[in-house]
């Protein structure tokens, strides 16, 4: 069985309103908040990306593990925005958290679930017995067109859990993961492209529910789980309306998923999403809790993971900034100084 | 010229069928419709399609042949026919006509569009060139646009109200949750669609049908061939077809649609019925608007009461004349090539006392009103038992 030894999150501070952007649209401010349910979202500084969001992640889950850098047998970074298309991330963090050497290491591209893919990934090597202790990360700073539906959610942060088998510090155990796989392709972005495309209306039934939905039923089978058997509910955030539909779809109440329903106030952090739900939901856990989160690539399918929260979780949690006060900690600009920090405005 | 009857309808549930195809959708209205008439495909003479733009939403051309050869048809004459959103309504005048000159006695008539493939912009953009592209659609008219000038015209010239023009979205809402083929089976309050996102002033969400996918398909057989088969056979009694200025700026009046007005005096004169022998319709709400246009022009209601009359219930479900017991275009949904055959399904399947849920009482002759653009065609039919 493997254990959860230490978890950590990091959420940009900078804040654009969902109406904010609306305004700059000519689009009703009411209507773009009310559709997506998303108030404003976070925007990484000038000089923040993919590689520093993990690293802050992976600094806060290194402290919670307490274990010696120089232990860790590998490092994956799943995100859909490594700021090199050539030179990888997993490296500079690895150099930065003091983990070079003997490391198993790579980046993973694969829509929004690569940092779960990255999970299962290091789950598979530590129970092959391989490595000891494993790194894996979900960050994005994510991509949407100036003027496109995806600009209003699209946001920065990201999530690093540090796995060994289960043993006392684990803070929770994994009890099963799964995967569901399907080539649907519902959203894309083509190399040289600044920004990603997408179905429309497609992106929901026959795409989002349908793998989503599908992993979890999976799930819920092979646990032989009834809705009110799990505490908390985890589903990957393009918008808060869809985690909360399918939530309702499933027959979970919307009390189940609100506690990691992040995307209110900070957005879609793509690879980052459903990961900073679950540090959101382990700050809060108490032992013996379950927790179901299933995320969702676009193109990719679903992970879906079964959790048990362990004792050792009540010692380690306060040792570093929890999600949402992360999310709280925010500090409002407009959509010219957005338009700069995403680099929107071509500069010589 | 030769009497000719429906013997068959079938169609495809209407809606957002990510699963289906244009030739999927096509085949399986079209089975539907031979298995209702008890036709084998091999009695079939003649095959139209109604598809506005199959070439742009899906990237198929050739529709015909694709058709008749995924329809296991082959080597049947097979026409494709493009209307606009009259393309369904105009393939059944062909298929008529084929009957009634003796070019044929069996034919099938299909409509269908594929429309949930392309982006919603790529979607207003191929809309759009239903309208005259040179003098609307290049300088930025969309169809919720012109529908919008004719809506606020309409309210200006006889006091049209936003509350009529939410009604025929409530009523045509309510029609659609009793039919198991709407895209929309479920019921709207006028507080809801008052309060809909505004598309083009005054025309709000609520007042705009739906991009949908969807195929109907009707069986068509001359008299002879009608009684032989056919235990309830559904005579098309009136056709009419007229056309009008492609693009509203050029005409005398917005407030009304020349192309009905002709195509229903054609209609009533070879049926040799007045608007007060209709029983009740299924007619073009591609906007709510545009129902009450379509009512007036077709003779049931003076120009300006169209309005009037939904708020008083008259066209309702119970009223003295039914329009759109479907859901129109509104709740049924509106696969513009499939539109004109799904209403003609709509009007048999009352006449033969089918409708289940939303069965029209003592329903002896129907109407249909199909119209391409904003009006630059319309094809009207009418049907008795």
């Amino acid at each position: 069985m493997i254990g959860v030894i230490g978890y950590g999150a990091y959420v940009p501070k900078n804040r654009i309103r969902t109406s904010e952007i609306a305004r700059v649209w000519g689009k009703d401010p009411r209507n773009a908040e009310k559709g997506l349910g998303v108030s404003e979202k976070s925007v990484p500084s000038i000089d923040e990306d993919t590689i520093t969001i993990a690293t802050a992640a992976a600094k806060c889950a290194l402290k919670r593990a307490g274990i010696d850098p120089k232990e860790m047998g590998a490092i994956y970074i799943g995100s859909e925005s490594h700021p090199y298309v050539v030179k990888p991330s997993g490296t500079v963090v690895a150099a930065a958290i003091g983990c070079e050497g003997e490391l198993r290491c790579a980046d993973y591209e694969f829509a929004c679930k690569a940092g779960t893919a990255a999970i299962q990934n290091v789950m598979g090597l530590i129970e092959g017995g391989y490595i000891k202790y494993g790194l894996a990360i979900g960050a994005d700073t994510s991509q949407g067109a100036p003027g496109d539906a995806l600009e209003y959610a699209t946001s920065a942060g990201g999530a690093a859990f540090i796995l060994s088998k289960k043993n006392k510090d684990s803070i929770a155990t994994i009890e099963e993961t799964l995967s569901y796989t399907t080539d649907t392709p519902d959203f894309w972005r083509r190399e040289h492209e600044y920004y990603p495309q997408h179905g429309g209306r497609f992106t929901g039934e026959p795409a989002y529910f349908k793998h989503v939905g599908t992993a979890t039923k999976m799930m819920i089978e092979k646990m032989s789980l009834k809705p009110e058997d799990v505490d908390y509910v985890v589903f990957h955030m393009p918008n808060a309306k869809f985690p909360v539909n399918m939530a309702k779809k499933l027959g979970f109440s919307k009390e189940q998923v609100t506690q990691s329903l992040v995307v209110t106030e900070m957005g879609n952090a793509y690879s980052g999403s459903s990961v900073l739900g679950l540090t959101a939901v382990l700050d809060v856990a108490k032992p013996g809790d379950k927790i179901l989160m299933t995320s969702y690539g676009s193109g990719a399918g679903s992970d879906s993971f079964y959790i048990t929260v362990n004792d050792a979780i009540e010692n380690k949690r306060d040792m570093c900034p929890k999600t949402w006060d992360m999310i709280h900690n925010k500090r409002y600009i407009d959509y010219a100084t957005y338009t700069k920090y995403r680099r929107k405005i071509l500069m010589r | 010229m030769k009497k000719v009857a429906v013997i068959g309808v079938g169609m495809t549930r209407f809606g957002e069928l990510w699963n289906s195809s244009l030739r999927s959708l096509t085949i399986e209205a079209g089975i539907k419709a031979l298995s209702d008439a008890g036709v084998p495909g091999e009695r079939v003479d003649a095959l139209y399609t109604g598809c506005m733009s199959g070439d742009m939403f899906v990237k198929q051309g050739h529709i015909a042949s694709l058709i008749a050869d995924y329809g296991g048809l082959l080597p049947v004459p097979s026409t494709r026919v493009e209307s606009a959103c009259a393309s369904g309504g105009l393939a059944l005048r062909q298929g008529l006509m084929a009957i009634a000159s003796g070019f044929a006695n069996i034919v099938v008539v299909g409509g269908v569009e594929k429309m949930t493939d392309a982006l919603g912009s790529q979607t207003t953009g191929y809309l759009a060139s239903a309208a005259d592209q040179e003098w609307e659609s290049f300088n930025g008219a969309t169809f919720p646009s012109l529908y919008a000038l004719m809506a606020r015209r309409h309210m200006y010239e006889y006091g049209t109200t936003e509350e009529q023009l939410s009604l025929i979205a409530v009523k045509n809402h309510h029609n659609g949750s009793l039919n198991p083929n709407a895209h929309f089976q479920f019921e709207v309050s006028l507080e809801r669609v008052m309060n809909s996102t505004l598309v083009a002033d005054p025309l709000r969400l609520f007042h705009c049908s739906p991009v949908s996918d969807g195929a109907a398909c009707v069986v068509l057989a001359s008299e002879e061939k009608a009684k032989e088969i056919s235990d309830d056979p559904i005579w098309i009694i009136g056709s009419g077809q007229a056309s009008g200025a492609i693009g509203i700026y050029d005409r005398d009046d917005i407030c009304t649609i020349d192309a009905t007005v002709n195509a229903g005096k054609s209609a009533y004169k070879m049926a040799g019925v007045t608007p007060k022998d209709i029983d009740f319709a299924e007619v073009h709400d591609c906007f709510t608007i545009a129902e009450i246009i379509d009512i007036e022009d077709l003779g049931f209601f003076k120009k300006g009461e169209g309005g009037k009359a939904v708020e008083e219930g008259i066209t309702s479900l119970d009223g003295e004349l039914p329009i759109n017991s479907s859901g129109g275009l509104k709740a049924k949904g509106h696969p513009v090539g499939a539109t004109g055959v799904a209403q003609v399904v709509e009007v048999v399947t009352q006449l033969r006392g089918k409708a289940g849920k939303r069965q029209i009482k003592d329903a002896e002759i129907g109407l249909t009103q199909n119209i391409g653009g904003s009006g630059g065609t319309a094809v009207v039919h009418i049907f008795s038992r």
